[in-house]
């Protein structure tokens, strides 16, 4: 006879795996976070969770909020989408993200916008400085010709079926899936207009801290760059935190910083004027 | 190009004149060409498709760029759908290269881009989202799109923005259909940057096959 020839029995072998740690899992509640920013209170936590190698995690956040990410072990690809969570046909915008601020690259001081003129994300802190805002998700196809395999129930899942998960827990589709950014693998657009990657080796434990200025849906997909050019999967965990935060003021410099970013601001201000 | 139909093949099923600031949807079958002239020089055609037959299936320019590890469209350039597959195929241009980072002008985003003064004026997403209504589909539809005859170059130190066209009158891009498309288009309606030279201008859409 098993240990679980019973339903005693198995709820007993069920319960016996209460307290199992592994990598990859969220900390309950978020105030037990083992990795606290510096000068963030436990109590102010919201959010922390290790993300594996190939996997995913979506969070609701406050506008205020601030979201943190480290590339734990120096190979990991946050691509993320962003949505405002009140109304989320309102959507990251990366071509307008680019074009209204008049450059190619995200990092410290730069904005994230929708497509409805407003700023969703402020990028606080970068110590990455390699991000893609081109080349987006990879797909089945993409991991099929690479690694034999793409599906969500193989070994080498993609970020857009990944997204296509994430997004049906929040009641959305296929068709929400828009243009991603990808943070900490780069790529560098020359004067030809062709793409050169930046993929590192990259040293481990390098972050970015994001501000909310939208209430927002963040959803994100660890999986290799579509343009990663190693023959195996290769991926390493992601660790997403968020905390607390109070709501950019009027004299925040980030808000100030640009006529067009300040115009982005005064459109948020504006819908949460009410 | 003296004749605009020379080169194409088949019968022409489509031959329109696109008024400037106007919408503009067709179904493209697989194998035919659509031939999209710039009649008067320098006029954005913002552009994006969907599969006929599952259009939670459209164009993708980021897997476009990827796949081609470039983000200007030419000659040769295979348009590549959300799921990776062929949607279209660049056969042949006369311009030297296309966008398709710049995205569409909107009423929102050009409140960022030169003021609130702007927000009454029509945009391209104005005109994508009322061709794409009347295939059932909406602003959750929406997706990074082409700008055909339009010049958006990247700096060595990222600096980028929509500067003067590189196109001129009676040029032309011509796609051949991978698959049964809808092709959804707003022939650019913006007075605020030089994608249209601050005149907007009517274009030719033909197809053929």
């Amino acid at each position: 006879m098993t240990d679980t020839a019973n339903p005693y029995a198995a709820q007993a072998h069920a319960r016996a795996m209460a307290g199992t740690r592994v990598e990859a899992m969220p900390t309950l509640p978020a105030s037990a976070a083992g990795d606290l920013p510096p000068g963030v209170a436990a109590e102010a936590m919201i959010w922390e969770e290790t993300i594996a190698p190939g996997g995913y995690a979506a969070k609701q956040i406050d506008r205020g909020a601030r979201l943190r990410l480290v590339d734990l072990a120096g190979d990991a690809c946050a691509s993320m989408l962003v949505f405002n969570a009140e109304r989320p046909i309102e959507r990251l915008n990366v071509a307008d993200t680019l074009k209204v601020q008049w450059n190619a690259y995200l990092g410290a001081g730069k904005l994230v916008l929708s497509d409805m003129g407003k700023v969703m994300l402020s990028v606080l802190e970068d110590e990455a400085g390699t991000h893609d805002a081109f080349c987006g998700a990879s797909n089945q196809k993409t991991n099929a010709a690479k690694y034999g395999t793409g599906d969500n129930w193989g070994p080498h899942p993609n970020a857009r079926d990944r997204f296509s998960l994430a997004l049906a827990k929040f009641g959305l589709g296929r068709r929400d899936i828009h243009p991603c950014l990808n943070w900490f693998k780069g790529v560098r657009v020359e004067d030809d207009g062709s793409l050169t990657p930046r993929h590192g080796p990259f040293a481990p434990g390098r972050g970015l801290t994001l501000r909310a200025e939208m209430d927002l849906i963040v959803v994100f997909a660890n999986c290799p760059h579509v343009l990663d050019a190693r023959p195996a999967y290769s991926v390493t965990p992601l660790r997403v935190s968020a905390w607390r935060g109070l709501v950019t003021p009027a004299d925040d410099p980030l808000r100030i910083a640009t006529p067009e970013g300040l115009r982005a601001f005064l459109n948020v201000e504006a819908e949460y004027s009410r | 190009m003296s004749d605009p139909l020379s080169g194409l093949t088949g019968p022409i099923v489509r031959d329109d004149i696109v008024p400037a600031r106007a919408p503009w949807d067709a179904v493209v079958r697989k194998g035919q060409t659509l031939r999209i002239v710039d009649l008067e020089g320098n006029q954005a055609v913002d552009f994006l498709m969907y599969a006929l037959a599952d259009d939670a299936e459209r164009y993708s320019a980021q897997d476009t760029m990827a796949a081609q590890g470039n983000i200007f469209l030419r000659t040769g350039s295979v348009l590549l759908s959300n799921e990776g597959n062929p949607m279209a195929t660049v056969t042949g241009t006369s311009v030297a290269y296309h966008d398709t980072i710049g995205g569409a002008c909107s009423c929102e985003s050009n409140t960022l881009r030169y003021g609130h003064h702007t927000k009454s004026q029509h945009a391209c997403v104005e005109n994508f989202l009322q061709a794409n209504a009347k295939h059932g589909r909406g602003k959750r539809d929406m997706v990074s799109n082409i700008n055909w005859f339009m010049n958006v170059p990247v700096e060595a130190d990222g600096a980028l923005g929509i500067v003067d066209g590189i196109s001129a009158p009676g040029l032309y891009v011509d796609l051949r259909a991978e698959m049964d498309l809808v092709a959804i288009v707003s022939n650019c309606p913006q007075i605020n940057n030089p994608c249209n030279g601050f005149n907007p201008t009517p274009v030719r859409m033909i197809i053929a096959g």
